[in-house]
């Protein structure tokens, strides 16, 4: 049925940004639970990892899922650099100084972004066994899509498993919960800092690669994008890693949902929205107990 | 008596040499026209910019000897950084206040055409536009005239020509500001004269970037064409995109537009998924005239082998042409009321577009429009004209008399 | 511990030395503006622009400043003074004064609702609200383009001469003047407040909060009072942006015009109250010069700025200024 195919083929596009989304923002939610940090030039990871990836391919004829890889590994490293030579002087400080901390290092990778690879955008070629049309079920979608909300499914499982089995992740959460007591217990809070600041720009980055079709790569990419995973970090609620996922999977379905049906409604609508859920629920979508 | 006579002396020395300085700095000042440009220079859209910098620079390279002795071109660039019309304007009012200019150009976008031709009015100065198509331009004041073109003269006939061409029923996907709408309007107005019926229009915002939900729902609705129209080249690359990921011409829906989503300047970037699209517009890098092989030989010799002028470089080309021919009629003595009267009634037989002329009643275009389609040739896309339309005036101004 | 001493460590952070005495630095942005006027003939338009910017960051002044609530949607009053005014023109209300003070008041009351909300919520979340607010008052004059002009801007605005007589004419010199003593007015309100028991209280507030509210002070409606009143003040910066460039545009009402203003307070120096006075020139002449020929480059220099302020000079140009007036002053003593 004609609008049958009209609702399924909105909620596949928007699952398949929403993916991207919740790839690209975890990793805020996480450090913004931690380290209390304001970290609006988040999105400078996301880009960084759109830019590897694309010229890695464009440029070096490397492999898509090698670029990708590649992607996430240097970004993981930036961001592990950055933590340790600037955030970490930070931490504590007010909010005001650590908006414009975040604002001064947005401009920087904007300039040298701009500098190196020009105020274009960059073309983003899938290979060849990704591109095209592929039917399931009766409806038809871009094959790229199909791909990406698949390898999504697998990296975020993957980050749940590391979180909730591992050792690394059980000190996460629980510095997340009260640092005090964590370091009491002997968790070398420092390091974690920085690995975990690593692990949320490496996935930033892997998503800036894998979604650069839909959050297209452009020096303005920070600037442009910074509300939508502010707001899948706050409908989530800082320092949870489910909650965000929830509004992820919301905010894309809302967004291309909109943009279909009343294309001029914009960004509005999604804010109302945000509105509302906050007046609700201040905390986010899921609750969490704190200590 | 001998100190009186070499005082005499010494002020008829001075004023002699003062005489000689001030008709020196007089004749000075009439060797330079400064001609201020504002165009796109940064951002996501600098293309447009650079390339009316690389054929405005380019012709006034190959042209400079026919100047009057003593009297040569500068130019000015400003950057408007995209439709920014307060910029626009305040970037002329400088280019006026501390640069001295004499005559304006240039100029992209609909927006920032608008609001610089309005302060024309106040400033009194004489202007040409090349970098956008808006047909009020030169409506809003007395001092501009304009060598691109406007969107009607491309979408009007067009529509017209879908109409009469079997095509009966058509979606439109247009970008969402003046230009969009000015499209839409030409193209259903023709259309709708031939007996074609708009199924249904999206308004795509220009801060877009993911265009699949939009180019879904037309694939949905199966319409048997879809016209659409791109703000600029590099959005055009974006659009052709999503339309061919998502198989819209695969699945028997035609696509249709003026001449700017094919733009040669980025063509090659557009990837197979573009052949067979059919447009209108007044130039083609693969139209056969002597005046179009010689400008794209000047070009590739300037600018390398892999570089394309499209539409606005053609434009620009024949702004300096205005613009060096208006210095020679003047002799370098920009006086806006003589200026405006020569550039009105300007013509040129050399353009790369074919016959050009200002009609002195509007001020604005009258040239071929081309119907084109691409194809491959010579292993390049190309958009290959196929029928013309000879010297179209503007139909928004026609019709809105 | 000496008078003198006591005085000093709880002085006002600011140029005067007490409370309503003048200290002989606050003339200087009036000299410096005359002669600017007359000694660059053709920056004059510019200089009009650096006047406007100053009163909007000096209203920014007043929320982030003295009430230590970080704002990036401060241009969505800027820009709802902008538009109204220049609604207003265009559809024949063009007598200055007059345009501006409805512009004011209609800014101010956008302030006030929209301050009503916001100001709830602490933190992180206020920063958000704040873009959101922005964003939404950016899309309403997107989409309500037969009023606004959407994305071509408002143009049209053809204002009457000034007193009957001066004429706002393509050279910007009735601008220069008009915008200038609009700019003194203001800055001789925002100076009584500051230095008031109101604007103690607010300062009382960005230092302690929870102590404020445990000795009574009704701390939000101070704040929303403090709002609403910077709020009008932008919105006349915008009312004056729309009449002397006859244009206003959407980006008056955008997040890159809050960021830009936020960022000129900073470098003059937060709280201050002549920050804007250093910042705003200081910014704009530079992005005169250097951003024509690169605007990349701008961006980074802006960026490393930026992070070398939060990291050194947090508090701007005037907390260098002060740090070394008193390192001079005790090497005097």
């Amino acid at each position: 049925m004609n609008d049958w195919s009209v609702l399924v083929g909105i909620a596949f596009l928007g699952v398949a940004y929403g993916m991207v989304l919740y790839l690209i923002s975890v990793g805020l939610s996480v450090t913004m639970g931690l380290m209390g940090f304001v970290n609006l030039a988040h999105g400078v990871f996301a880009m960084a990892g759109g830019y590897v990836t694309v010229t890695l391919m464009n440029r070096y004829g490397v492999p898509y899922f090698a670029s990708l890889a590649a992607a996430a590994i240097v970004v993981a490293a930036l961001g592990f650099v950055l933590e340790r030579t600037l955030y970490r002087r930070l931490y504590g400080t007010s909010d005001f100084d650590q908006v414009l901390f975040s604002i001064g290092l947005i401009y920087v990778s904007i300039a040298v972004v701009q500098h190196f690879w020009g105020p274009l955008t960059q073309p983003m070629r899938a290979p060849a066994y990704l591109k095209g049309i592929i039917t399931l079920g009766g409806f038809e979608f871009p094959t790229y899509r199909v791909f990406l909300i698949g390898f999504s499914i697998v990296v975020i499982a993957a980050l749940w498993l590391t979180l909730e089995r591992s050792r690394f992740g059980a000190q996460i959460r629980a510095a997340v919960d009260n640092r005090r007591m964590a370091q009491s217990l002997g968790v070398n809070t420092g390091r974690l800092f920085a690995q975990t600041f690593a692990l949320g720009s490496g996935l930033a980055g892997l998503g800036g690669g894998l979604g650069a079709d839909i959050l297209v790569t452009s020096p303005g990419y920070p600037l442009q994008y910074i509300l939508y995973f502010m707001i899948v970090v706050i409908l989530g609620g800082l320092g949870t890693i489910r909650g965000p996922f929830l509004a992820a999977l919301l905010l894309g379905i809302a967004d291309t949902a909109c943009r279909y049906f009343w294309p001029q409604m914009g960004a509005v609508f999604i804010f109302i929205l945000v509105f509302f859920i906050l007046f609700f629920r201040p905390q986010g979508l899921m609750r969490r107990a704190r200590a | 008596m001998a100190k009186h006579s070499v005082n005499r002396s010494a002020r008829a020395v001075t004023a002699l040499l003062g005489g000689l300085f001030v008709m020196g700095a007089a004749h000075a000042q009439a060797q330079a026209v400064k001609v201020g440009f504002i165009a796109t220079l940064t951002g996501g859209q600098a293309g447009l910019g650079e390339t009316m910098q690389k054929a405005t620079n380019l012709y006034i390279k190959l042209h400079k000897d026919e100047l009057p002795a003593g009297v040569t071109i500068e130019t000015l660039w400003r950057d408007d950084t995209g439709p920014n019309p307060d910029q626009a304007k305040r970037l002329a009012q400088e280019l006026i206040v501390r640069d001295h200019v004499q005559m304006l150009a240039g100029i992209n976008w609909t927006p920032n055409a608008m609001a610089v031709a309005a302060f024309t009015k106040q400033a009194k100065i004489p202007t040409v536009m090349s970098g956008n198509g808006a047909p009020a331009a030169t409506r809003e004041s007395p001092y501009v005239i304009k060598t691109s073109f406007t969107v009607w003269q491309a979408c009007y006939p067009l529509g017209q020509w879908a109409g009469s061409h079997g095509i009966k029923q058509a979606w439109t996907v247009v970008a969402d500001y003046a230009g969009g709408t000015d499209a839409y309007n030409a193209f259903a107005k023709g259309f709708a004269e031939k007996g074609g019926e708009i199924g249904g229009s999206i308004r795509i915002p220009l801060n877009t970037v993911d265009f699949l939900p939009f180019v879904q729902r037309v694939k949905d609705a199966k319409p048997p064409a879809v016209f659409v129209f791109a703000p600029g080249a590099a959005a055009a690359t974006a659009y052709m995109k999503a339309f061919d990921e998502l198989g819209v011409q695969a699945a028997g829906i035609k696509i249709i537009g003026p001449g700017d989503i094919t733009d040669d300047m980025e063509l090659q970037h557009m990837g197979k998924g573009v052949l067979g699209i059919e447009t209108a517009l007044f130039y083609s890098a693969a139209g056969d005239r002597p005046a179009n092989k010689s400008f794209i030989a000047a070009w590739k010799k300037e600018y390398g082998a892999n570089d394309d002028p499209g539409i606005f470089s053609v434009t620009a080309w024949d702004e300096a042409a205005a613009i060096v021919d208006a210095v020679k009629a003047m002799h370098g003595k920009m006086d806006p009321d003589k200026t405006m009267a020569f550039l009105s009634h300007w013509k040129t037989a050399n353009s790369p577009r074919g016959p050009l002329e200002i009609d002195p009643e509007t001020r604005d275009v009258v040239h071929n429009v081309y119907m084109r389609k691409v194809e491959m040739v010579d292993g390049r896309l190309a958009n290959v004209e196929f029928d013309t339309i000879p010297m179209v005036k503007d139909p928004w101004k026609e019709f809105n008399k | 511990m000496t008078r003198e001493a006591l005085d000093k460590a709880v002085a006002p952070r600011s140029l005067s030395r007490t409370a309503f005495g003048l200290s002989p630095w606050e003339a200087v942005p009036w000299l410096v503006a005359f002669a600017a006027f007359f000694l660059f003939p053709g920056y004059v338009p510019l200089f009009g622009q650096i006047i406007v910017m100053t009163l909007f960051a000096l209203s920014l002044d007043i929320v982030v400043g003295y009430c230590g609530i970080v704002t990036l949607g401060h241009a969505a009053l800027y820009g709802t003074g902008a538009y109204t005014a220049g609604l207003l023109a265009v559809h024949g209300w063009t007598e200055p004064i007059s345009n501006a003070i409805c512009a004011t008041l209609v800014a101010a009351l956008a302030g006030f609702l929209t301050g009503a909300v916001i100001l709830r919520a602490h933190g992180f979340i206020t920063v958000m609200l704040t873009l959101a607010v922005t964003v939404t008052f950016y899309e309403i004059a997107n989409h309500t383009d037969k009023w606004t002009g959407g994305d071509d801007g408002l143009k049209g605005i053809d204002m009457s001469p000034l007193l009957g007589r001066f004429e706002f004419d393509i050279y910007g010199d009735t601008a220069f003047f008009y915008c200038l003593a609009v700019l003194f007015l203001a800055l001789v309100l925002v100076r009584l407040l500051v230095n008031s028991p109101f604007g103690w209280s607010l300062r009382g507030i960005r230092e302690n909060i929870g102590r404020m509210h445990a000795i009574g002070c009704p701390v939000y409606r101070r704040l929303l009072q403090a709002y609403t009143i910077a709020a009008g003040l932008a919105g006349l910066a915008g009312a004056l942006q729309a009449q002397t460039t006859q244009y206003v545009a959407l980006r008056a009402l955008s997040f890159d015009l809050s960021g830009d203003v936020l960022i000129m307070l900073i470098i003059g120096g937060i709280g201050r109250l002549y920050g804007a006075f250093i910042g705003v020139p200081l910014y704009l002449l530079a992005q005169d010069e250097l951003a024509t020929r690169d605007a990349a480059n701008w961006y980074f220099w802006m960026g490393i700025l930026l992070i070398v302020i939060v990291l050194f000079a947090r508090g701007g140009i005037l907390s260098l200024a002060s740090r070394l007036a008193e390192v001079l002053a005790r090497r005097r003593a």
